[in-house]
């Protein structure tokens, strides 16, 4: 055994996971800035690259076509567009990302909110031939409704205007008058071209006026979501381990709350409050397969055991004491809708939130979006794609907070009972 | 890289073995949560073992919501039947194991010659078997980068009262609230390491020491080499007429049917040596190794449809 066999990459510290969305439609080149990225971060492998070097040859092209590198589904192919998000993955040794590739057009409203939903980044691209677009604005709109902390303005085919500083400087300028308005704050600008792959893991040489980082260099630096400090600790209880082992009489009493961390983070001691029954205990362990942990944090699964004996069952949440959720049974939501069928306002739907379901039925539409010119209007019902202002009334208060503030606590889905389909997507405000 | 990456590095809580087992685990939770009769997939193959993993830390110290199944296709290498059979064993949990061969005797199944492939007919053992226990729920341990049909698979993947997969008509799947609703006869599949690679699976046997049937180690064994590829010259894949059988060192990267499942060649004996190759490596793992997939672009795609895993 030779020291070669330990990989370099072991050496290198360990700087998590990032997830990203790339918004933008086929023409802006979206495929190839992804096929770039996994090309030049050595993730393509040889048995991909000749099949899409085959692809290339036989559509008649003399140089292999990166975009064929995320080509979809054989339905996909056969209509020439891109239905659903796909995800890609590559890493660099010191971090790994999940790409949520979302199409761009308008009817696909839902599905880059489905991408965006996980994402930490979102790099929004445009064509620097055609600059801001309507599309553009969507995009950031949905971004920033989803709350996706950094956005990346990929001011794509610079290769095309001659790497003109102008262009791009234009192109900025005109985002940063509608960014402000959207409440966007860290907004970053970089010229590339994904064909010759300059700015994007190479910086290239046509780009000498550009002193920024390259695309690659801020996806290794952005802080992911739970980053922040002073988060709340919430615990949305998934499942309740009884082992009531006879052959092991230690485990006769054993009750341990089984979840994932949503935000924040728990130490033993820590004095806390379960809802919705309002009784107040002490965290006396945190486990994970026997493992006694000192702490939780944020997205960590844990089992957590407490000194008092108190009734918890799935859908119970645990909080710190002195830092409680809302506690609702009437909510105000940003809410998209994903199903052909309208929202019916008569009806009853089930809302799904944390670990936890309520019946609920809509009490109002206040305004729906415009999304394309970001206006509010009046609306009666709601058809697939469009988003709005609404409110719930719930049959089982929920413990949340504002979507702004945490994204676990303060999101839910609404699921039509009659098809099991997941029909909406909403946010606390 | 820049002095931002390094100031960040001391705020980075999970490393992302961390990060993707405690989705896993969050995921099996959401299954035992919200789904009445699941049941976990467990081949002996790697990605298996490394659920099982998962399944106890999610669990653990209560016993498994689910039993493990197997659907055997009476065509696997000893070593992985053993290891399945032993590892289950070792967790005190109950293995179901149905077999493609009682389908074929049923005529369920019908081979098109009796040396085709067995792996795609797995399709009919698992919606006989979902149908006699009346499972809700198969976990399982596909992966979005293995394959295209894959990468835009759900985690929480619908399934009609045929097994059906309808790529066009997908439930949307936002931030980690996953709906598992069906009928009764419908079906979930769902795929707790959907968002791990190839490499990450290897780096969690690693960090996990988790043991492993002895084909995934590099081993001598009689080959010919037929289409490209290497074939193990076994019981029920002799040589033809006018091949050379050659004794080479090999590992395989995935565990399926003997007569679809094709060696590499290496000298890789530990996990250490083999994500050092993997890292490095240049064929994609079922490119190399699975011989059923390499027929059509859209071959996946299609068995999805048929209800393939």
């Amino acid at each position: 055994m030779s020291a070669m066999e330990r990989l370099p990459t072991a050496a290198v510290p360990d700087n998590g996971l990032l997830r990203f969305l790339t918004c933008g439609s086929v023409d802006d080149g979206k495929s190839t800035l992804i096929g770039r990225l996994l090309f030049d971060s050595k993730t393509i492998l040889a048995d991909t690259l000749h099949a899409i070097q085959r692809t290339s040859a036989k559509r008649g092209l003399d140089v292999v076509d990166l975009s064929l590198l995320t080509d979809g589904l054989q339905a996909e192919r056969e209509q020439g567009i891109t239905i659903d998000v796909a995800y890609r993955y590559f890493t660099t040794g010191t971090r790994k990302y999940i790409i949520a590739d979302a199409p761009g057009h308008e009817q696909y409203t839902r599905n880059m909110v489905t991408a965006a939903s996980t994402a930490d980044l979102a790099i929004i691209l445009i064509d620097a031939r055609k600059g801001v677009l309507t599309q553009t604005r969507r995009h950031s709109y949905l971004a920033h409704l989803l709350g996706i902390p950094h956005i990346v303005v990929a001011v794509n085919k610079m290769d095309l205007v001659d790497y003109s500083p102008a262009t791009f400087a234009q192109i900025r300028s005109d985002y940063q008058g509608f960014a402000a308005g959207l409440g966007l704050t860290d907004v970053r600008f970089i010229p590339m071209s994904a064909l010759q792959g300059d700015m994007i893991v190479e910086r290239g040489e046509r780009l000498d006026w550009y002193d920024g980082p390259t695309l690659l260099e801020i996806l290794e630096s952005a802080l992911a979501i739970h980053s922040a400090h002073a988060e709340k600790f919430r615990f949305p209880v998934q499942y309740v381990c009884r082992p009531q082992d006879s052959a092991n009489p230690e485990l006769h009493d054993y009750r341990g709350f089984m979840g994932r961390v949503e935000s924040g983070e728990l130490v033993v001691g820590d004095v806390v409050t379960v809802l919705p029954s309002g009784r107040e205990t002490r965290v006396k362990d945190i486990q994970v397969l026997g493992e006694s942990l000192d702490r939780a944090v944020a997205e960590q699964s844990v089992t957590i055991l407490l000194e008092d004996e108190i009734d918890i069952s799935r859908g119970d949440m645990i909080v710190k004491s002195g830092e409680l959720p809302k506690v609702a049974k009437q909510i105000d939501a940003m809410l998209c809708w994903l199903s052909e069928s309208p929202l019916d306002p008569r009806r009853k739907y089930l809302l799904r939130h944390t670990t936890r379901d309520s019946k609920a039925i809509l009490a109002g539409i206040v305004f729906r979006v415009d999304i394309n010119s970001m206006q509010h209007e009046t609306a009666e019902r709601l058809e697939m794609n469009d988003i709005a202002r609404v409110s719930f009334r719930l049959a089982q208060p929920i413990f949340a907070d504002p979507y702004a503030e945490s994204r676990g606590t303060g999101a839910f889905i609404v699921i039509d009972e009659s098809s099991n389909n997941t029909v909406g997507a909403g946010m606390i405000v | 890289m820049s002095t931002a990456t390094l100031s960040q590095l001391t705020q980075v809580k999970l490393s992302h073995l961390d990060w993707l087992e405690s989705e896993a685990i969050h995921i099996m939770r959401e299954v035992a949560g919200q789904c009445s009769n699941p049941v976990l997939l467990f081949s002996g193959g790697k990605d298996s073992i490394c659920m099982l993993r998962i399944a106890e830390k999610a669990f653990r110290p209560g016993r498994f919501p689910f039993p493990l199944l197997h659907i055997d296709t009476g065509h696997n290498y000893r070593e992985v039947t053993d290891f399945r059979d032993w590892r289950a064993r070792e967790l005190g949990e109950r293995l179901i194991v149905r077999s493609v061969e009682d389908s074929m005797a049923r005529g369920t199944v019908v081979l098109k010659s009796p040396d085709e492939p067995r792996n795609k007919h797995q399709s009919v053992t698992l919606l006989e078997a979902i149908e006699e226990f009346g499972f809700d729920a198969c976990i399982g341990g596909a992966r979005r980068d293995e394959e295209k049909a894959r990468a835009k698979e759900r985690i929480f993947s619908f399934r009609d009262e045929f097994g059906q997969w309808d790529p066009k008509n997908q439930r949307p799947e936002l931030w980690d609230l996953y709906n598992a609703r069906s009928f009764k006869g419908e079906n979930m599949r769902v795929f707790p390491i959907s968002n791990w690679t190839e490499l990450d699976v290897w780096q969690y046997i690693e960090r996990e020491q988790l043991a492993l049937p002895s084909i995934y180690f590099a081993h001598c064994r009689p080959l010919v080499r037929r289409g490209g590829g290497l074939l193990p010259v076994t019981e029920v894949t002799p040589a033809r007429p006018g091949e050379t059988i050659e004794n080479l060192m090999v590992r395989f990267r995935t565990v399926g049917d003997i007569t679809c499942t094709a060696p590499v060649e290496s000298d890789a004996d530990s996990v250490a040596r083999i994500i050092a190759e993997t890292a490095i490596t240049t064929i994609t793992e079922r490119g190399a190794t699975r011989l059923d997939d390499q027929t059509s672009d859209a071959s996946m795609e299609q068995r999805k449809k048929e209800g393939y895993f």
